[in-house]
């Protein structure tokens, strides 16, 4: 390749600073936010540095029991981190059971079903809210992590059919064929062949289950009215709405909520852009 | 489909009965296999789809119990059809659609060649983008709210500070303005996802097409557009199909941030919707909406699946 010339060098660097700015300044404002006392934070125009920085906020949130909103950022992060866990073990459990089957195995007519299920993911999950909400009624599912695991799982299970299921396709039959002349069952070959070598996969279709089920607002915002069940969005979102809003109390809670999904995505970040490749691809 | 049933170790004669054993069990392993992920997905998706379908035939009001819950064939329909607000909430929806994903990728691809030339930082760079898309979308949401806020938010005290306004404004308080304070939440966090995809299609081109091109001394312009472009386009049409999905149904982001106001101005479709069903509590006719924009979604499907298809010709 011909050599850069210095202007095109400088406007490289320019162009990645002002990405790196762009990507990182808002972030960035609601952690100062969080840390600046309420007396700062209302300041004309703003402190961009803290004077007196405080984890007040953050101690609130980990162990206070008389500040009510603190307490249900407490409650909701335990509800969502049980709420997506387990939508994300039953997703790729039977997931990966259903997607086997869809890629490997014959039985009449699963296609349609294959079609079925990758149509009811593409649909706007609104236009099922009506009458889950009398089945929900009806079962006395509202307002409980129950409930959301179960609506969480079928929302989310056709993705992680779909995307295990090329996983499956792409490892070459020969070393199942091996496996199962050896004596291994269908199931035996499953567990022991197939799944530890999707491992990629299954981190990445599980890591995509989490951060849905994380971040999910409608659903949660119709099931969930109490500390017993409601979600980290939804305690996000009730902040935004009242009259007197504590902003730094609101900018604490983001950050806190923001953490679990952006540290999986960092840590999981070379599974992730091939799992978001074979997603939008296949 | 390239099923292989494994040779099996059975004398000649036990063959036969063997084999059909296995052909059955097989099938009912595969059965019992998708069972359960069939069972949650029909119990909970595509039962409650076929009886929305059956409740947006009725006035079902649960505001008005004493009418009881009649059945209107497509009165619904009918009446949203004709309805002013439903139209301009399709045309909102449609303005959020067409200028945010316009800004995501033409931004997204920008920043994807960005990242795909060498300089250092770069690796550094490509991990950073990965924060906001892993940002639940209900904290960009409030995360720019507090950026627009009117009275303390960091964007009145930035601009003023660089002379940009002369006193602080409330960017939220007018429609368009609300509307694009949206749309600006909406390509911070979307943009990422077109740069990661972008730039996995990019490193899949051959580096000597660009030489060769550089050769017969075509200019870094005519090289994007006749090199980059075509080959990225598959990938792009992606996208833009997911996106377009996505896009329509927008609803966290302006529940969060401007409850469909001011004057309706953010008003999308999702919203017009739930608040029929779930503020109003007109049951039927809020399945009809839904009925409505699912529609419009296949629609779309079916002409981006129809663009797909015509273009593979070329490659």
């Amino acid at each position: 390749m011909r050599r850069r010339k210095p202007y095109e060098t400088f406007l490289i660097y320019m162009a990645a600073l002002l990405v790196a700015i762009i990507t990182l300044a808002p972030p960035i404002w609601l952690f100062i936010s969080s840390i600046s006392t309420q007396q700062e934070l209302l300041n004309v125009p703003v402190h961009w540095i803290p004077q007196e920085p405080t984890f007040e906020r953050y101690i609130q949130i980990a162990v206070a029991t008389g500040n009510a909103s603190a307490a249900i950022f407490r409650a909701s992060m335990v509800n969502s981190m049980i709420i997506a866990s387990s939508v994300t073990l039953l997703c790729i459990g039977f997931g990966s059971l259903a997607a086997y089957s869809f890629a490997r195995m014959k039985f009449g007519g699963q296609e349609p079903f294959l079609y079925i299920m990758l149509f009811s993911y593409m649909l706007p999950p609104i236009m099922i809210l009506v009458p889950l909400y009398t089945i929900m009624r009806d079962l006395k599912l509202m307002d409980t992590r129950l409930g959301l695991i179960i609506v969480y799982s079928a929302l989310i299970m056709p993705f992680a059919v779909w995307i295990l299921r090329g996983y499956f396709q792409s490892i070459p039959h020969e070393l199942e064929d091996a496996a199962r002349i050896d004596g291994c069952t269908r199931l035996g070959a499953l567990i022991r062949v197939v799944l530890p070598l999707s491992a990629p996969g299954l981190v990445a279709t599980g890591l995509f289950c989490f951060l849905a089920s994380w971040e999910e607002f409608l659903l949660a915002l119709i099931f969930t009215s109490s500390p017993a069940a409601k979600t980290i969005p939804i305690a996000i979102a009730e902040f935004t709405g009242r009259h007197a809003i504590d902003y730094g109390m609101m900018a604490a809670g983001g950050v806190v909520a923001a953490i679990p999904p952006i540290l999986l995505a960092l840590v999981f970040q070379r599974y992730l852009i091939s799992g978001l490749m074979s997603g939008a691809v296949k | 489909m390239a099923d292989v049933i494994p040779q099996n170790p059975v004398t000649p004669s036990g063959r036969r009965s063997f084999f059909h054993h296995l052909i059955d069990s097989e099938r009912s392993l595969a059965w019992m296999l998708i069972l359960p992920a069939l069972i949650i997905v029909f119990g909970l998706i595509i039962m409650p789809i076929l009886s929305a379908f059956w409740m947006s035939l009725h006035t079902i009001d649960l505001k008005r119990p004493g009418i009881g819950t009649p059945f209107i064939g497509l009165g619904n329909y009918a009446d949203i059809l004709s309805d002013a607000y439903f139209w301009a909430s399709v045309g909102r929806t449609f303005y959020f659609m067409i200028v945010s994903i316009a800004i995501e990728l033409v931004a997204g691809v920008s920043i994807a060649l960005l990242l795909n030339t060498d300089f250092r930082g770069r690796n550094i760079l490509r991990t950073l983008i990965l924060i906001p898309w892993a940002l639940p979308i209900t904290i960009d949401a409030i995360m720019w709210k507090w950026i627009f806020n009117a009275n303390y938010g960091a964007l009145n005290s930035l601009f003023l500070q660089l002379g940009i306004i002369s006193k602080y404004q409330a960017w939220l308080s007018d429609s368009l303005g609300a509307m694009h304070a949206v749309i600006l939440a909406d390509v911070w966090k979307v943009t990422p996802l077109v740069i990661l995809l972008s730039l996995a299609a990019l490193q899949t081109i051959p580096a000597d097409l660009y030489e060769a091109a550089m050769i017969d001394g075509a200019s870094i312009w005519k090289s994007f557009w006749f090199i980059t472009f075509p080959l990225l386009l598959p990938t792009l049409m992606i996208v833009l199909l997911v996106r377009t999905m996505d896009a329509f149904k927008v609803f966290d982001i302006i529940y969060i941030m401007t409850s469909g106001g001011p004057a309706d101005g953010t008003k999308v479709i999702a919203y017009f919707t739930y608040l029929d069903a779930f503020s109003y509590l007109r049951l039927g006719h809020g399945a009809a909406l839904a009925y409505l924009m699912t529609f419009f979604i296949i629609i779309m499907i079916i002409i981006y699946i129809k663009v797909l298809k015509s273009r593979e010709v070329e490659y």
